[in-house]
């Protein structure tokens, strides 16, 4: 054997530790042992199950959102009908807007496959599913008539009116030069209300639907939904990524992948999630190819918890 | 079956988190991985049973 | 010695002459599974007596999870997504789902910390390591798409949160997070038989390279040179 002790590495030699084992033996039935082992797991398992059982949420629906939060609500259908949310602004690959992407110097990766899923808030969210009424409100044609400019002009100033508003509630809002905003998501927040805009926001005119996109990214684009979200510790800067809800355990694996948004840089940059994703698949490559990696290698050598493990073979040496 | 104790619900309401500077942890997490812990140091420590020694 | 018994030091013959003589692909190919794995390898019943520790139940409480988070999940998709929000007994087998899902990854890094300690990847068995973590890395993606299925509040705001990640490297547009339809695929499907793949290709490998001799283990120890040594290896293979 080398006297620098033994090889850290996972060559295979014409040494001991490649070579089948020759040496004593003892009893071993795979079988039996497998079978126990399901055993004890299975109760463990459904004992687990019987005692604690598992957490169900209920989803939060347009129509609960509508209820509960209807100032949030319209201030998101107004930032929607003005291409001013979240979604609206996001870039691929549900719309083309320019320098929205995260990227890391010269590198795109959120641009390659272009506008594959293509959301236009305003028709997607507002105008078509108001289309869809018995009666659909008249301004809806003053809206489709409007100029670009004009509809810009009436939503960011609906916009800073809720703002400034008490409470930001709608209906205690400065008078002023608002065109058919309010009317459109008045119209909205009673369709909601009604059960209607659910169902029809997902597939419009379609009977089944397994595709819940626009739903999710119109809730994500208002306060309510990200704010019941962090109430749970659910969010990204709250370890969320890991978290469940209520007191039962998460997803404790992820751990290292929740850490970073938790420091700078990551947690105030525009490109955070490109960032964490490219360390954490750095790290699990790293990972795979420990026996590679000299020093990293060696530190069951250094930090011998095998002669644990091994005891009785050391102690009979 | 059906009448958990349902001791990790907290009916809808915020879990247990507990915090030091930018570490937080959910009381779930928390048990997860503290028994993984003792399980692995358990493991280390805790004798196995003798071997038959096949001839 | 065919009359006394069976003979623990005769080599069982894993080749015979006829097959040596066989040029065919499907021989050469059956030639060389038996001798890389022959049966008393694949299934044996014994082990070197250094396998004396509680480490080493772990890859097996693993895949022991494994089986229970299968069928579990068997009886949620014969049952349809939306099953366990409407009924106890779906609501019990969703529980069993979940926490044979904890205790999987438990087992399993326990047994990766117990690995690396050991240093397990030594003598050649570096592709058991990697396979090792790879099964790790499936199972994690694996388990995310079973968070999304949950059709609950927490769905949601996965599906919300997890799409940024994949957008920002491309494939957002391809997995996309809150396509039920997609995930469904991904989780019932094809990311199983991944993991399934590659668990089998891992507990192979260790069936042929046998658990990894101590640290320090030499050829003067004593467990390689006393007369309770057990006789060689049948097939008479060295690898």
């Amino acid at each position: 054997m080398s006297t620098t002790g033994p090889d850290m590495s996972g060559r295979t030699r014409d040494d001991l530790v490649s070579r089948p084992w020759r040496g004593a033996k003892r009893h071993y039935d795979l079988f039996k042992e497998l079978t126990i082992g399901i055993l004890v797991v299975g109760l463990l398992t459904l004992g687990l199950s019987a005692l604690l059982s598992s957490p169900d949420d209920t989803t939060v629906t347009l129509r609960q959102w509508s209820r509960s939060a209807p100032a949030d609500f319209i201030a998101t259908a107004t930032a929607e009908l003005g291409g001013t949310s979240d979604s609206a602004q996001y870039g691929p690959p549900y719309n083309s807007t320019p320098d929205a992407t995260q990227t890391l110097g010269p590198i795109d990766l959120q641009s390659l496959s272009g506008v594959r899923i293509p959301i236009d808030t305003a028709n997607d969210f507002v105008i078509e599913p108001l289309k869809t009424l018995p009666v659909p409100p008249a301004a809806i044609r003053v809206w489709t008539a409007a100029s670009d400019a004009q509809r810009t002009a009436w939503t960011t100033d609906y916009t800073a009116a809720l703002a400034a508003a008490p409470d930001n509630d709608p209906s205690r809002v400065k008078k002023g030069a608002y065109g058919p905003v309010p009317a459109l998501t008045h119209a909205l927040l009673l369709m909601a209300g009604n059960g209607a805009l659910d169902n029809v926001i997902q597939a419009p005119g379609q009977f089944y639907n397994m595709d819940y996109t626009r739903g999710i990214l119109f809730l994500g684009d208002g306060a309510y939904f990200p704010g019941l979200a962090q109430a749970q510790h659910l969010t990204g800067d709250q370890w969320g990524v890991m978290n469940e809800t209520g007191n039962y355990p998460g997803q404790s694996w992820l751990w290292l992948f929740s850490f970073w948004y938790q420091i700078e840089p990551f947690s105030s940059a525009p490109n955070a999630d490109l960032l964490v994703v490219f360390v954490m698949l750095v790290l699990s490559v790293a990972l795979m190819l420990v026996p590679f990696i000299p020093g990293v290698r060696s530190l069951p050598k250094w930090i011998p918890l095998h002669r644990l493990i091994w005891r009785d073979y050391y102690r009979k040496k | 079956m059906s009448h958990a104790l349902e001791l990790l619900q907290t009916a809808s309401g915020p879990g247990l988190i507990f915090s030091w500077g930018p570490f937080a942890i959910q009381v779930g997490n928390l048990v997860v991985i503290t028994v993984m812990i003792v399980l692995f140091v358990l493991a280390l420590f805790l004798p196995f049973p003798g071997e038959k020694r096949r001839k | 010695m065919s009359l006394g018994g069976p003979a623990p030091a005769e080599p069982e013959p894993a080749v015979s002459e006829d097959d040596e003589k066989s040029s065919t692909w499907t021989g050469a190919a059956r030639r060389w599974l038996l001798r890389r794995l022959p049966p008393d390898k694949l299934l044996p019943d014994d082990q070197p007596s250094y396998v004396a520790s509680w480490i080493y139940v772990f890859g097996m409480a693993t895949i022991a999870a494994l089986v229970f988070i299968l069928i579990s999940g068997l009886v949620l998709s014969l049952n349809g997504p939306q099953w366990y929000h409407v009924s106890e007994l779906g609501h019990f087998v969703n529980s069993v789902h979940l926490w044979g899902v904890e205790l999987f990854f438990m087992f399993m890094v326990v047994h990766l910390w117990g690995k690396f300690w050991m240093a397990a990847w030594r003598g050649g068995r570096t592709l058991t390591w990697i396979t090792g973590v790879l099964s790790f890395l499936v199972s994690i993606v694996t388990a995310f798409t079973g968070y999304l299925l949950q059709t609950n509040f927490d769905a949601q705001w996965i599906a919300f949160e997890a799409k940024d990640a994949l957008n920002a490297t491309g494939i957002g547009a391809w997995f996309n997070v809150a396509n039920l339809g997609q995930i469904f695929m991904w989780h019932i499907t094809l990311l199983p038989l991944a993991v399934a793949a590659v668990v089998a290709l891992h507990v192979v490998l260790v069936r042929m390279h046998g658990v990894v001799p101590p640290l320090d283990a030499a050829d003067s120890d004593s467990q390689l040179t006393s007369t309770d040594a057990a006789p060689s290896e049948s097939n008479g293979e060295r690898s």
